[in-house]
C-alpha cells in the first residue's frame, strides 16, 4: 500500500453520512438571499389577486357592490361566492370531513373571512380594488366562549349542515357541535376513579396560538387553455395531496395538474390545508387566462389561515397514595372555529391526542372530545407537532405535576414511579397504541444529575424562605416534563388522507460517474431534508453525500408522497430513501460479482464498496459499480442503476425526551427570567446531530413563545386583538433563552436505520416545561394551576390573586 | 399591507418643505424615517395624498453644542444619537433611551425629529423631551418659533404643529455636572413600546435629591411630566417610604388604554414601578 491509500476513517469521513455534523447544502443559498420562494416567481403577463375580509365575527352578508371597484384602474375582475357557484367552488371540502366557504356565501363566520377576491394588474391596484368593493353586512350575535356554544341559546353559526344531527365523525349533539369522539374503557375507568385514594381535577386550556412562519401563505396558478393543464406553485408542505385534492375538486385530470412546492420560509403545519387563496387564484387564472399570484400579508396569516391548539382539557388523574396512578380520565372541548380544518388523518378527528396516557403506565384510561363551532377562523392544524399531540403532552404533563402537589411528593419523583418500564416494551397503551421502545428511566436520571436536580430543589426551598421573610420579589420555579410522542403517520392500517395511505416514497437513480439524484415525496420548509436524506443514502451505498442531489416538491418528478408534517419524514420518507438505498446496493452487488468473478455471497460491504470475502485487496467501489451498470451488466440484466422504494411503516415510531426549565419571576412586574433550560432528546438513531441540535432549538423557542405570550386573542365581539407581530409574541434572539441540549439513544425497533423523528419533540416537551416553571413557582403560595399563556401581566395578575400584594 | 396611492417630493430645503406642505394642504405628510408612518400607511390608517421627503434638506441633520445647549437637528437618526460622543457625555439619558427603541433597523432609518414630532405616546423620546426641558425649533409658513416641549402635546398624535409647519431642531440644556439619570422601560420584547416608562433626572446634595424630573411614557395619550411625584422626593434621601409615595403620585395621574400589553391596572402598577426604579437607579449614579 502507497501512502496515498486513504485509511477506513478518511473512506468514511469522505462520505459524510449518518452521525456526521455535515453542514446544510441548502443553507448557501439561503444565507446568501438565493433561495427561490413562491413570491420571487413572476411570470409573463401575471397577475395579482387579494381579499375583501370581514370586519365581522358574524354577519349576514346583505349584497356585494364591486361596480366602484371595477373601475379602478387595473382591476381586472372581481369574484364573489356568485362567481365560484358557476363553477361549483363556493365551498370547499376540508381534510377533516367538514366544508369550507371559499368566499362567504350568505354570511360570514369570523373575522377577516374571505368575502370577495379582487384580480388585478398589480398589487396595489388589487389593494385599491378592495377599498372599493361596498359590502353591506347585518352583524348577527357571535360566539367566542368555547364553553358558550353549546348553551341551548347560542346563535346558530352553521346554517348549512342545520337539522343535519350526524357529521363526519358521527352524531352531532348541537347545532354548533362538530363531532364527539371517544375512546378507552369509560366503565372501567370510572371504577378506578371510585376505589382511588387521590384523585384530580382541573380544567387546562391549551390556549388558541398561530404558527405563523416567517413566509405566509402564498401561491401562484397558471392555467394553460389550450393543453388544458394547470400549473400552481406553492408553499404546500403536502404538493402531492394538494394535486390529489384539485384533480377531485376541481375535475381537472390529475396528470394535468403540476404542483410545485419551491423552496419554503417554514411551514410547522400551517401550509398542509388549503385555503380559499388558492381556489381562488386557480379560478381567477382559468376566467383570464393569464397566472394569477396571491400572497397573504402577515395580518391575513395570523387571522385567516391555520390557527393550532385551542384545546380546553379537563383533566382527572386517579392514584394510590403512594403515588401510583391508576386512571386517567379527559374530557376535551375543542373549538375549531367556523369550520372544521384540521389537517389530521382522517379518521382522527381528534388527531392521535390518545397519546394522553404519555410515558406512564395507566392500567385505563378515557378520553371524549367534542368538537365545535365558534365565531373564530378555521384550522385546528398541528403546529410543529403531530396531530395534537402537543395538546396531550400538555394535558399529562400538567396534570402529574397537580398530581404530585396534592400528593406532596416531587414531581420528577412521581413521574420516575410511575413510568413504562424498559421491559415493557413493545408496550400497549390503556388507549390503543403500541410503543415501539423507550428507556425513561436512564433519560430522566440523566437530566435529573445533569441540571443537579436536587440541588436546584434546595436553592428553590431556601429562595421560598427568602421570599416569605422579604429579602426578594422573585420566585423560582422548576419545570420538569417527560414527554412521549408520537410521530410518523402512519401505518396504513390507522392512517389516510382522504383515503390515500400515509406511506411516503422515494426515487433513486445514480449516474455512471457514481453520482445520482433522489427524489423523495416529504418537502422540506427548513428541516434539511436535502442534507439529511443524502447522509442517509451515503452510507447505505458509499457514496460521499456530497454527490447525491435531493428534489423535492415537483409532483411531476417526485414520487407520490404524503409531504412533510407530524415529524413524519424522517420515519416514513426517512425509511423509504433507506430501502431504496438498500435495492441499490443489492443490485450493485450483483453488478460486483460479476465484475469479480466471485459469487454475490462472497462479497462483503465495507464502508464505499464491495470486497471479496478474505481477500481484502480485491474490491470494487460503488463509484465504479455506477459505471459498470451503463456498460457491463450481467447477461439478462438491465442496465441502469436506479430503485423506487413505496413504505408503509408497520408502526409508529415514539421519541421521548426528559425536559427541565429554571425560572424566576419578578412578582411585582410578573417579568420571568428563564435561568436554565436543559432538553435530552430521544429520537433513536441520530442522522445529523448538528442539524438535531438546530430542530430542537427551534422548537423550544415556539415552545417558549407560545407557553410564555404568543397566542391569537379575540375579544368579546370577535375581533382578534393579537394580529400582528407587535402583539403576537414572536420571540426575537433577544428574548430566546440559551438552551442545553442532550441526548440518549434507543433506536426504534422497526424502522430501517432506527430514526424516530425529531423536528416537534422540542414544541411537544418544552411547552409543559415552561408552564410547569410557573406553576411551580407559584405553587408555595398556594396556586393549582395558573392557564397559559404566562405573559408579564398574567404572572402579575396571578401574584396580585394569591395575596402577594396585600398589606 | 400595501399602502394606498400617494406622490412623492423631495425638497432641497426648508422654506420649499414648508411651501409644498402649505400648497399641498392637509392631504401632505412629512416624511423623516417612515418608521412610524409607513406602517400606518400600509394599514391605510394614514392615507396621505403627498409625501414631502425630508431626507434631501442637508441643514436638518447633526448635532452640535450651542454654548450650553446641545442642537439636534430633526433628521439626525436614532442611530447617530447612539453614536455621537457628545450626546453620551451631555446628555447620557438620550444615549441609554436611543438603545431601547426597537432594533438597529429602525434605529437607522427613524429619527428625532419623527419621533418626536409624531405624537405618538408609545414613543420614548417625549417624555424624555419633558424631563430635560427641550425646546423645539418650528418653521411654518409664517416663520420659525420655538416651543417648550412641555406645551407640544395636545392628545394622541395631536400636537402644537400648525399645517405647513414643520420641526427642524431640538435644542435641550446639556446636563447638570454629575446629575443622576435613568430611563426604566418595561416591554414585552425588542421592537415592542412600553407597557410603561419612566426618565428621570436629578441632582443630589449632600447625600439629599437636590433636583428632580420625572417623565412618563405610554402611561397617558401623551407624554407627562410627574411634577408631584418628582416634588416628593426633592430633599429625601430616597427611603422606601418616599419612594412608595413618588410612585403612588405618578401612579395618581395615569391613565393608560389597556391593550394586549395588559389591563389598565397592570400598566398602572408596573409604571409606578417604573418611577421607583428609575428613582432609584439615577439616585445612584448622580455625584
Ligand atoms: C417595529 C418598530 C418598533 C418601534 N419601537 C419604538 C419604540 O420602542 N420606541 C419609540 O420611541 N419608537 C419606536 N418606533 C418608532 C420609531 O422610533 C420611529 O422611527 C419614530 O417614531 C418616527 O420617526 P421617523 O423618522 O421614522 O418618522 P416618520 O415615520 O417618517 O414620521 C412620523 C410622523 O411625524 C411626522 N414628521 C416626521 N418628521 C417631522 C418633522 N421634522 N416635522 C414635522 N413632522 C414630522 C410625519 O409626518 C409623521 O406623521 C418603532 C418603530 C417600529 C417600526
Amino acid at each position: 500500500m502507497n501512502d496515498m491509500t486513504p485509511t477506513r476513517e478518511q473512506r468514511e469521513a469522505k462520505l459524510e453520512g449518518m452521525g456526521c455534523k455535515r453542514k446544510r447544502v441548502e443553507d448557501i443559498r439561503f444565507t446568501q438571499g438565493k433561495g427561490n420562494y413562491v413570491d420571487d416567481l413572476k411570470l409573463p403577463g401575471m397577475l395579482h389577486g387579494d381579499f375583501v375580509r370581514s370586519p365581522h365575527a358574524h354577519a349576514r352578508v346583505k349584497s356585494i357592490n364591486s361596480e366602484e371597484a371595477l373601475k379602478v384602474p387595473g382591476v381586472l375582475a372581481v369574484i364573489t361566492a356568485e362567481t365560484l357557484k358557476t363553477v361549483n367552488l363556493a365551498w370547499m371540502p376540508t381534510l377533516a370531513g367538514d366544508v369550507q366557504m371559499v368566499l362567504a356565501d350568505g354570511k360570514v363566520l369570523f373575522q377577516n373571512q374571505e368575502v370577495a377576491f379582487v384580480v388585478a394588474t398589480d398589487r396595489y391596484a388589487a389593494d385599491d380594488g378592495i377599498n372599493k368593493v361596498v359590502v353591506e353586512y347585518e352583524p348577527l350575535p357571535v360566539v367566542i366562549d368555547p364553553f358558550k356554544a353549546m348553551d341551548p341559546d347560542a346563535p346558530v353559526l352553521r346554517e348549512d349542515p342545520a337539522g343535519k344531527t350526524s357529521g363526519a365523525h358521527g352524531p352531532r349533539k348541537h347545532h354548533n357541535h362538530v363531532f364527539e369522539w371517544t375512546i378507552g374503557d369509560k366503565d372501567l375507568t370510572d371504577a378506578a376513579f371510585k376505589k382511588a385514594d387521590v384523585t384530580i381535577k382541573e380544567m387546562l386550556s391549551y390556549h388558541r396560538t398561530h404558527p405563523s412562519p416567517l413566509e405566509t401563505c402564498q401561491c401562484v396558478c397558471s392555467f394553460d387553455k389550450i393543453r388544458g393543464e394547470l400549473s400552481i406553485w406553492g408553499t404546500f408542505q403536502a404538493p402531492h395531496v394538494i394535486r390529489t385534492v384539485v384533480a377531485l375538486i376541481a375535475k381537472i385530470p390529475e396528470h394535468k395538474i403540476h404542483v410545485i412546492s419551491p423552496d419554503i420560509g417554514g411551514g410547522f403545519g400551517n401550509k398542509v390545508g388549503a385555503y380559499p387563496g388558492y381556489i381562488c387564484a386557480a379560478v381567477a387564472s382559468i376566467v383570464t387566462g393569464k397566472p394569477v399570484k396571491w400572497v397573504e400579508d402577515r395580518i391575513e396569516n395570523l387571522t385567516a389561515t391555520s390557527f393550532a391548539r385551542d384545546y380546553h382539557m379537563t383533566t382527572e388523574i386517579a392514584a394510590t397514595k403512594e403515588g401510583k396512578v391508576t386512571g386517567l380520565r379527559v374530557h376535551v372541548l375543542a373549538d375549531h372555529g367556523a369550520f372544521d380544518a384540521c389537517a389530521d388523518p382522517s379518521k382522527w378527528p381528534a388527531g392521535f391526542f390518545n397519546i394522553v396516557t404519555g410515558s406512564y403506565d395507566f392500567p385505563t384510561a378515557h378520553v371524549a372530545v367534542d368538537g365545535i363551532y365558534t365565531n373564530k377562523a378555521p384550522g385546528g392544524v398541528a403546529y410543529r407537532c403531530s396531530f395534537r399531540v402537543t395538546e396531550a403532552a400538555y394535558c399529562i404533563e400538567r396534570g402529574m405535576d397537580i398530581l404530585a402537589q396534592k400528593l406532596g411528593m416531587d414531581p420528577a419523583e412521581l413521574r420516575l414511579k410511575n413510568f413504562i418500564k424498559p421491559e415493557q416494551f413493545p408496550y400497549h397503551s390503556a388507549l390503543g397504541w403500541e410503543y415501539d421502545s423507550g428507556d425513561y428511566h436512564t433519560a430522566m436520571k440523566k437530566m435529573m444529575e445533569s441540571v443537579d436536580y436536587a440541588g436546584l430543589r434546595k436553592e428553590q426551598a431556601a429562595q421560598r424562605e427568602a421570599f416569605k421573610r422579604g429579602e426578594t420579589r422573585e420566585i423560582m420555579g422548576l419545570g420538569v416534563s417527560f414527554f412521549t410522542e408520537i410521530v410518523g403517520a402512519g401505518p396504513s392500517k390507522n392512517c389516510d388522507i382522504l383515503g390515500i395511505a400515509m406511506f411516503d416514497s422515494c426515487e433513486i437513480r445514480m449516474h455512471p460517474t457514481g453520482a445520482g439524484i433522489a427524489r423523495v415525496g416529504s418537502k422540506s420548509q427548513g428541516q434539511g431534508h436535502e442534507t439529511t436524506w443524502a447522509q442517509i443514502i451515503a452510507t447505505e451505498i458509499g457514496i460521499p453525500a456530497d454527490d447525491i442531489m435531493v428534489e423535492e416538491g415537483n409532483t411531476d418528478t417526485a414520487p407520490y408522497g404524503l409531504g412533510t408534517y407530524g415529524s413524519r419524514s424522517t420515519p416514513v420518507a426517512g425509511a423509504a430513501i433507506a430501502m431504496a438505498a438498500r435495492k441499490i446496493k443489492a443490485k450493485a452487488q450483483m453488478i460486483a460479482a460479476y465484475k469479480l468473478e466471485v459469487h454475490e455471497g462472497d462479497l462483503e460491504w465495507d464502508i464505499d464498496g464491495f470486497r471479496v470475502k478474505g481477500l481484502p485487496e480485491k474490491t470494487m467501489s460503488m463509484k465504479d459499480i455506477c459505471w459498470a451498470a451503463y456498460n457491463s451488466v450481467p447477461p439478462g440484466m438491465e442496465p441502469g442503476l436506479e430503485a423506487v422504494s413505496y413504505y408503509d411503516p408497520p408502526n409508529m415510531t415514539y421519541p421521548f425526551g426528559a425536559y427541565i426549565c429554571v425560572m424566576n419571576i419578578d412578582v411585582d412586574t410578573g417579568v420571568y427570567r428563564i435561568r436554565r433550560f436543559y432538553a435530552l432528546d430521544d429520537c433513536g438513531t441520530r442522522i445529523n446531530p448538528m442539524i438535531i441540535e438546530g430542530q430542537v432549538h427551534g422548537g423550544l423557542t415556539e415552545a417558549f413563545a407560545i407557553a410564555m405570550g404568543q397566542e391569537i386573542r379575540y375579544d368579546d365581539e370577535g375581533n382578534v386583538v393579537t394580529g400582528s407581530f407587535m402583539d403576537f409574541f414572536m420571540p426575537t434572539a433577544v428574548e430566546t433563552p440559551h438552551w442545553e441540549t442532550d441526548f440518549t439513544v434507543t433506536p426504534s425497533p422497526h424502522h430501517p436505520i432506527g430514526a424516530k423523528g425529531v423536528g416537534e419533540s422540542p414544541n411537544v416537551g418544552g411547552v409543559p416545561a415552561f408552564s410547569n416553571a410557573v406553576n411551580d413557582a407559584f405553587s408555595f403560595l398556594g396556586s393549582t394551576h395558573i392557564q397559559m399563556p404566562h405573559d408579564y401581566w398574567r404572572n402579575w395578575r396571578a401574584a396580585k390573586e394569591l395575596g402577594v400584594f396585600a398589606a | 399591507m400595501i399602502p394606498g396611492p400617494f406622490s412623492y417630493h423631495r425638497p432641497a430645503s426648508v422654506a420649499d418643505a414648508v411651501k409644498l406642505l402649505s400648497t399641498l394642504g392637509d392631504e401632505a405628510r412629512p416624511l423623516a424615517g417612515g418608521h412610524s408612518l409607513v406602517p400606518m400607511m400600509k394599514l391605510r390608517l394614514a392615507t396621505p395624498e403627498h409625501l414631502v421627503d425630508l431626507h434631501g434638506i442637508a441643514g436638518l441633520k447633526g448635532i452640535r453644542r450651542d454654548g450650553h445647549k446641545i442642537v439636534i437637528g430633526a433628521m439626525t437618526t436614532q442611530h447617530e444619537l447612539l453614536a455621537s460622543d457628545e450626546i453620551r457625555q451631555s446628555l447620557p439619558i438620550l444615549h441609554e433611551t436611543a438603545l431601547l427603541i426597537a432594533d438597529p433597523q429602525v434605529r437607522y432609518r427613524g429619527t428625532i425629529g419623527g419621533n418626536v414630532a409624531n405624537g405618538d405616546p408609545g414613543n420614548d423620546m417625549p417624555a424624555l423631551m419633558l424631563v430635560l426641558g427641550a425646546f423645539y425649533r418650528l418653521e411654518g409658513p409664517g416663520g420659525g418659533r420655538d416651543i417648550a416641549a412641555s406645551d407640544f402635546y395636545q392628545g394622541a398624535y395631536f400636537t402644537a404643529l400648525e399645517p405647513g409647519e414643520i420641526l427642524t431642531s431640538i435644542s435641550i440644556p446639556a446636563g447638570a455636572a454629575g446629575h443622576g439619570y435613568a430611563y426604566e422601560k418595561l416591554k414585552r420584547k425588542v421592537g415592542d413600546y412600553a407597557t410603561a416608562a419612566a426618565a428621570v433626572v436629578l441632582t443630589m446634595a449632600g447625600g439629599k435629591v437636590a433636583t428632580c424630573a420625572i417623565g412618563l411614557t405610554n402611561l397617558h395619550e401623551t407624554p407627562l411630566l410627574a411634577t408631584d411625584a418628582a416634588k416628593a422626593v426633592i430633599g429625601t434621601s430616597l427611603d422606601d417610604a418616599t419612594l412608595g409615595k413618588a410612585a403612588a403620585a405618578a401612579v395618581a395621574i395615569m391613565a393608560p388604554a389597556a391593550d394586549a400589553r395588559g389591563p389598565v391596572e397592570y400598566r398602572k402598577h408596573v409604571g409606578g414601578i417604573m418611577v421607583t426604579r428609575a428613582l432609584t437607579r439615577a439616585a445612584a449614579r448622580a455625584s
